[in-house]
């Protein structure tokens, strides 16, 4: 007989570091990321899957932490806005957010910036439209979203001066674009 | 705003699960993508004694597009079942209807076939299965049933699922030739659950005439309601059409209620302009297919 | 001259630890800490008969459960009335914990406290409360009917009444002069309730020292310093011996200004009862039925104006709706009858508002604070007044502004902090200008006439506000150069995300003309600076930056003393620049700023580099004189405080163009415009940051969000499900211009901005929506289904 109290060793790959926990089957992953596993970029906001703070990168899709149980995901990898950055090199998207002021408190940015970073992942050259949809499934209360808006654009460009090619290879219509 | 205990259970085949759920009866609740669960579950609002969680069970994570229609496994992702061109080949209303589920962020966890089971009246799913006569799998100790749309769902957010059993696949039959479809909401924000939707399935006869035509309307019933407006299109091309006697005649059908975000009669005056546009939008993507033959 | 950095769109240096995960908010501190977690009201109305908690008892990780009976000394007391008024007959506070009486859906009755959060909301769930039920008072206009009361010793549930009446310049009152207006119009507004909702809720953390007997708390507030002093004397404990910082805080926006919060003292004294670290993190639910509201009121207007649209006479009548309790007084219903008049010259004025209780959660600031219903009110009727005489709207506004040559310009009411309302400086004619060449206002028409071509309807609105900014009594500031050259400011206001480790370093950086790198700035920690206000009503930067630049001014006036000694020179003809005190035009007889702070301290230990190389310069050391002189302190250090006069005006005007659907009945916003004067801009990338963020609340105000409570007085949308907040897809792009009208008041010659943005938009959009419907617009929020309404109601 169990009484809920019982506790699970699960294993998660968080930004590419083998990490273990024992959580009770309740324990939501944002909680088990933040308290289990002291990673508290990720961000709590609503706890009912809303505002998009707790999003995290599940195998590389984004996902609610906050509506996911951390003993479902147990052997699976995690990305975290602490896995964004590089050998202490802000990511294009990281960098893109510093410099069109897309943040103000800084409350919901990891979750903005573990989505846009799957969507630049997924679609390099996205147009306006296909930007204000990405982004649209996360609350910002401070920032009024333009510069959030602006900064994923830029964070396209970012990665394309990084990435030569990736534009032109996948990158839908962008021909006359220099790499 | 934390869950609370429950006994968990983490089956790895179908066999498994459906023996946890035999075991646990009526205490038992199924977890699949959970976006619809697990808030409820935060806010103690629902507080099942045993959770049986299906996310192991890669026998159910299964997309299938075949001529006469599209399978979706217990444990597709909307994202997943949204992406397949082959779906969208086969049942173009998919890919229209899942693109107003909530947000993309939610559609990548959230599944096709949990969204059926929890029988949300403003949900877009129900309402394209029931437009389609679509079925549900229902699977028990020792046996399967296929539900039709028409008995599946059975009252705000309660579907045919008996206690010990799982649906495990859900089947959206693929259009009849000359057929288009559409689905059209008006939501609050984006991504919202829709203060009113409506699903259109138009079929053109050789004369591109609309042959049969019907909706699914979303948030205006106690489920998806469905609405045969075959006769009020009077077999005349989309055209000439009396969209006005159309609009009524799906007007005339519905009992929305009033709450928080619309009045009772906004709601029904949405669903009469949201009947013609999709219904307009389903003649204009048959005429297309028309022209395909 | 030296390291310009005052007015550049300066990278704010927040931003690297924010984009990285490293930020420090409330519930990143304490992974070890208790969880408290507190079982709530779930009625609006009631008399507690029994508390059980003998269910709970057994729960394995629980470590305590509290009532009020529970509560030693002033802790068991009502909280505190923040800013009494005479107006304010009848102030009323919660109890910590309720005792005996609940008044709104949500208020705290127990507190658990437990091993993590989610045994502590086990515990809860198994505590059961009995309770009589007691009528609840839900709406104004019930309320003030007084047959159910609220609170039974506040009859007719009014818990303030005001008057303030303005005569004409040769005497007149409002009621003469509309009288004897050639035209007048009279009607009723309202307004519904929303609230600042930040993505971070409050949450307090303690630590009590029992070696030290001292307490370390953090909090998420708008006011550190106020929070402390609130729990020294709430625990009885010496205020030295208490401190208290705001960390990185997930957005404020008015709500966590209110202090002491019930959680702001529980959990300290929780944390000292029990001798361990005890955290509260609050939960959505709990932010929803538990912070605070704002914006509800019921306008009734009556104006009397000339054939020009010139306001001869206006009388407004307001009911404010203030919820359960008054901890911070009547702070909104005041702003709201005073900045109502904005940028113009009314004939005479009469405002009287009501302030009444209701079964509901209380009602404190929101950014704007009782400005966005002032402005409202001001630019309903003026579009009332350009539509009953057939003229356009901005010349209506144009007729009634202050011209720039009447600054200082006397409105003659008393402001929120209790002095004169008089205008420092401001040019509406000019914003207006710019404001409808932004938006094209001269050719809408036929924009409209093309639009209406194709089956479309489209529709104009303007709105302009003034927003007294800056309000006193005073911050201060310390700054202090050691010997590494680096440079600490500190400030006693907290931060919510206005990037004021940026603008303050910008502001410290040019004033001693050092690198912004060298620069750093703490907020809201009392351990550095233990006197301040707090951040809220737009005064960070007028306050502290003013705080920051006079102490600055100090600190360079000694470096520069100190170093025209060592190089044997006038200070008159030193600069710094880059760190380096030079002499003007002579860059070789320089000395670094870091040797200066070294040579600031006679006690010179070589622990470092600097210390060792500004041997060279001690020498000449008279033996006559101390080491450290009369009126002189060892180091390189200066504090000051920024007290104003008076408030200084900021100001603005929006317009925007809206559709609607000819079916749905959905708004669209086009286009949004902005003309904004905050006087002279630090950095005009925070700047536009805030109005966005301003106009982005203003949209979900205007077309979003409201608090719905039923005739039960339940919260009914207490989620991000049903209390919409506009995600990126509903809010418009936003064009801005800006016009610099200095202030006299300051040194920096600023005003405030971070509430700007938010203050015109519902009256802007309502504007914009009557316009393309042809149907007066007197409520707001308005949704499609509201719209859908108002269209039958006028086809009758």
């Amino acid at each position: 007989m169990s009484d809920g109290t019982t506790r699970y060793a699960i294993t998660l790959v968080v930004n590419g570091v083998v990490r273990e926990a024992a959580v009770p089957a309740r324990r939501l992953l944002s909680d088990c990321l933040r308290h289990d596993l002291g990673l508290t970029g990720t961000h709590v906001g609503c706890e009912h899957g809303v505002c998009g703070a707790c999003t995290v990168l599940l195998d590389g899709e984004p996902v609610r932490s906050c509506l996911t149980f951390a003993v479902t995901v147990d052997g699976h990898e995690i990305t975290t806005v602490e896995g964004l950055a590089k050998d202490g090199e802000l990511s294009p998207v990281q960098r893109a957010f510093t410099e069109c002021h897309g943040l103000q408190c800084g409350f919901c940015t990891p979750g903005f910036l573990c989505t846009a970073t799957a969507f630049l992942r997924d679609n390099p050259v996205p147009t306006d439209e296909e930007v204000l949809v990405a982004v649209s499934g996360n609350l910002c209360r401070c920032t009024g979203y333009q510069n959030i808006v602006k900064a994923v654009h830029r964070a396209a460009e970012i990665q394309a001066e990084i990435q030569p090619g990736l534009t032109a290879e996948t990158g839908p219509g962008e021909s006359g674009r220099t790499a | 705003m934390k869950p609370p205990p429950f006994e968990y259970h983490a089956p790895v085949s179908v066999s498994e699960a459906l023996e946890a759920l035999a075991a646990t009866g009526p205490h038992g609740k199924v977890l699949a993508g959970g976006q619809s669960l697990i808030p409820l579950l935060n806010m103690r609002l629902v507080a099942p004694s045993h959770l049986v969680d299906i996310n192991r069970i890669g026998e159910l994570d299964t997309l299938t597009a075949g001529a006469d229609g599209v399978r979706v496994g217990a444990l597709a992702r909307h994202a997943t079942v949204e992406r397949s061109t082959e779906a969208a080949a086969v049942q173009p209303l998919l890919r229209q209807a899942l693109r107003l589920v909530a947000h993309p962020v939610i559609r990548n966890r959230g599944t096709v076939v949990g969204s059926l089971v929890h029988a949300d009246p403003s949900a877009e799913m129900p309402a394209v299965l029931a437009l389609l006569g679509g079925s549900v799998r229902l699977a028990c100790l020792g046996g399967e049933r296929e539900v039709a749309a028409a008995d599946f769902f059975t009252g705000p957010m309660e579907s045919a699922v008996e206690p010990g059993e799982l649906a495990v696949s859900a089947f959206f039959p693929a259009p009849p030739p000359r057929s288009g479809t559409a689905f059209r909401e008006v939501s609050r924000r984006h991504g919202d659950y829709a203060v009113a939707g409506m699903a259109a399935l138009v079929t053109l006869d050789e004369d591109l005439r609309i042959a049969s035509a019907r909706v699914a309307c979303v948030s205006v019933g106690p489920g998806p309601v469905v609405v045969d407006v075959s006769d009020a299109c009077a077999r005349r091309p989309a055209a000439s059409v009396p969209w006005d006697a159309v609009a009524a005649a799906v007007r005339d059908r519905i009992d929305p209620e009033g709450d928080i975000h619309a009045t009772a009669g906004y709601r029904r005056h949405l669903t009469g302009v949201l009947a013609e546009r999709a219904l307009k939008d389903a003649a204009r993507n048959a005429g297309t297919e028309a022209a395909h033959e | 001259m030296t390291t310009k950095l005052f007015g550049e769109p300066v990278r704010r240096r927040e931003d690297a630890r924010l984009v990285t995960g490293q930020g420090r908010y409330l519930d990143d501190l304490g992974p070890g800490a208790l969880a408290a977690a507190f079982v709530r009201s779930p009625h609006a109305h009631a008399r507690i008969k029994d508390i059980d908690v003998s269910a709970a008892l057994d729960v394995e990780g629980l470590v305590a459960i509290y009532t009020w009976e529970d509560l030693p000394g002033a802790l068991a007391e009502p909280l505190p009335l923040l800013i009494p008024h005479p107006a304010l007959t009848h102030g009323r506070t919660a109890y910590p914990l309720a005792k005996d009486i609940v008044r709104h859906v949500g208020e705290p009755v127990v507190m658990v406290v437990a091993e993590d959060r989610y045994v502590a909301e086990d515990a809860c769930a198994l505590i059961e409360v009995e309770y009589e039920f007691l009528k609840p008072v839900v709406g104004v206009e019930e309320a003030v009917q007084g047959g159910n009361l609220v609170h039974e010793d506040v009859p007719g549930n009014v818990g303030a009444h005001m008057v303030q009446e303005v005569p004409s310049r040769d005497g007149r009152s409002a009621a003469e002069m509309i009288g004897a207006a050639p035209h007048t119009l009279e009607f009723r507004l309202d307004i519904e309730r929303s609230a600042c909702m930040p993505l971070e809720g409050k949450g307090v953390y303690a630590r009590w020292d029992a070696d030290d007997q001292s307490l370390r708390v953090y909090s998420s507030t708008q006011t550190s310093t106020s929070v402390r002093m609130a729990i020294a004397a709430k625990l009885g404990l010496p205020l030295p011996k208490v401190e208290v910082i705001a960390p990185d805080v997930g957005g404020g926006f008015g709500v966590k200004i209110v202090h002491p919060w019930p959680e702001e003292i529980l959990i300290p004294w929780a944390a000292r009862t029990l001798d361990r670290e005890v955290k509260w993190t609050e939960d959505r639910r709990e932010h929803f039925v538990s912070s605070a509201h704002e914006r509800a009121q019921v306008q009734h207007v009556r104006v009397g104006f000339d054939d020009d649209g010139r306001i001869l006479g206006l009388d407004v009548t307001i009911l404010h709706d203030h919820g359960a309790y008054t901890p911070y007084g009547i702070i909104v219903p005041i702003i709201t009858s005073t900045q109502l008049l904005g940028p113009y010259k009314i004939g005479a004025y009469r405002v009287e508002f009501s302030s009444i209780y209701t079964n509901t959660v209380q009602v404190t600031p929101y950014r704007g604070a009782g400005r966005p219903q002032g402005v409202f009110c001001m630019e309903r009727t003026m579009d009332r007044v350009a539509a009953y005489l057939g003229r356009d709207r901005t010349e209506v506004r144009a007729a009634n502004f202050i011209g720039p040559a009447e600054f200082p310009y006397d409105q003659r009411l008393i402001f929120q902090d209790g002095r004169p309302l008089i205008y420092d400086s401001g040019n509406y004619p000019e914003s207006l200008r710019m404001l409808k060449e932004l938006i094209g206002w001269d050719s809408f028409p036929e924009m409209k006439a093309r639009a209406a071509a194709e089956g479309r309807r489209i529709g104009i609105g303007v709105g302009c506000y003034v927003e007294g900014t800056g309000v006193g009594p005073y911050e201060g500031g310390h700054v202090q150069v050691t010997s590494d050259g680096r440079v600490h400011v500190s400030t006693g206001l907290t931060s919510q995300g206005q990037g004021h480790e940026t603008v303050f370093a910008q502001i410290a950086a040019t004033e001693l003309g050092v690198p912004i790198e060298k620069v750093s700035v703490v907020t809201g920690d009392t351990r550095r600076f233990g006197y301040a206000v707090g951040t809220f009503a737009s005064r960070a930067a007028v306050m502290s930056g003013n705080a920051i630049a006079l102490a600055c001014r100090k600190v360079r006036e000694k470096a520069l003393r100190i170093a025209a000694d060592a190089l044997e020179a006038d200070p008159r003809d030193l600069e710094i620049t880059d760190g380096i005190v030079h002499v003007a035009g002579t860059p070789s007889a320089s000395i670094p700023l870091a040797t200066v702070a070294v040579l600031s301290n006679p006690l010179r230990y070589a622990f470092d580099e600097e210390a060792k190389r500004a041997t060279q310069f001690s020498g000449a050391t008279s033996m006559d004189r101390p080491p450290v002189e009369e009126g002189e302190e060892p180091g390189l250090e200066g504090k000051d405080y920024y007290s104003p006069i008076r408030s200084t005006f900021a100001s603005g005007m929006h317009a925007a163009i809206v559709e609607t659907d000819p079916e749905t009945a959905e708004i669209t916003i086009l286009r949004y415009a902005v003309v904004h004067d905050c006087g002279k801009l630090i950095n005009p990338m925070i700047v536009e940051g805030q109005i966005h963020g301003g106009v982005a609340q203003g949209v979900g105000g205007a077309l979003y969000e409201k608090m719905v409570y039923d005739e039960h007085g339940q919260l009914l949308n207490a989620s991000f499900m049903d209390f919409l907040m506009p995600y990126a897809t509903e809010v418009p792009r936003i064009e801005t211009a800006h016009l610099e009208t200095p202030s006299p008041l300051n040194p920096l010659g600023i005003k405030g901005a971070g509430e700007a943005g938010v203050i015109p938009v519902s009256a802007v959009i309502a504007s914009a929506v009557e316009d393309a419907e042809g149907i007066t617009i007197d409520r707001m929020p308005i949704s499609p289904s509201d719209l859908h309404t108002l269209r039958l109601r006028l086809a009758g």
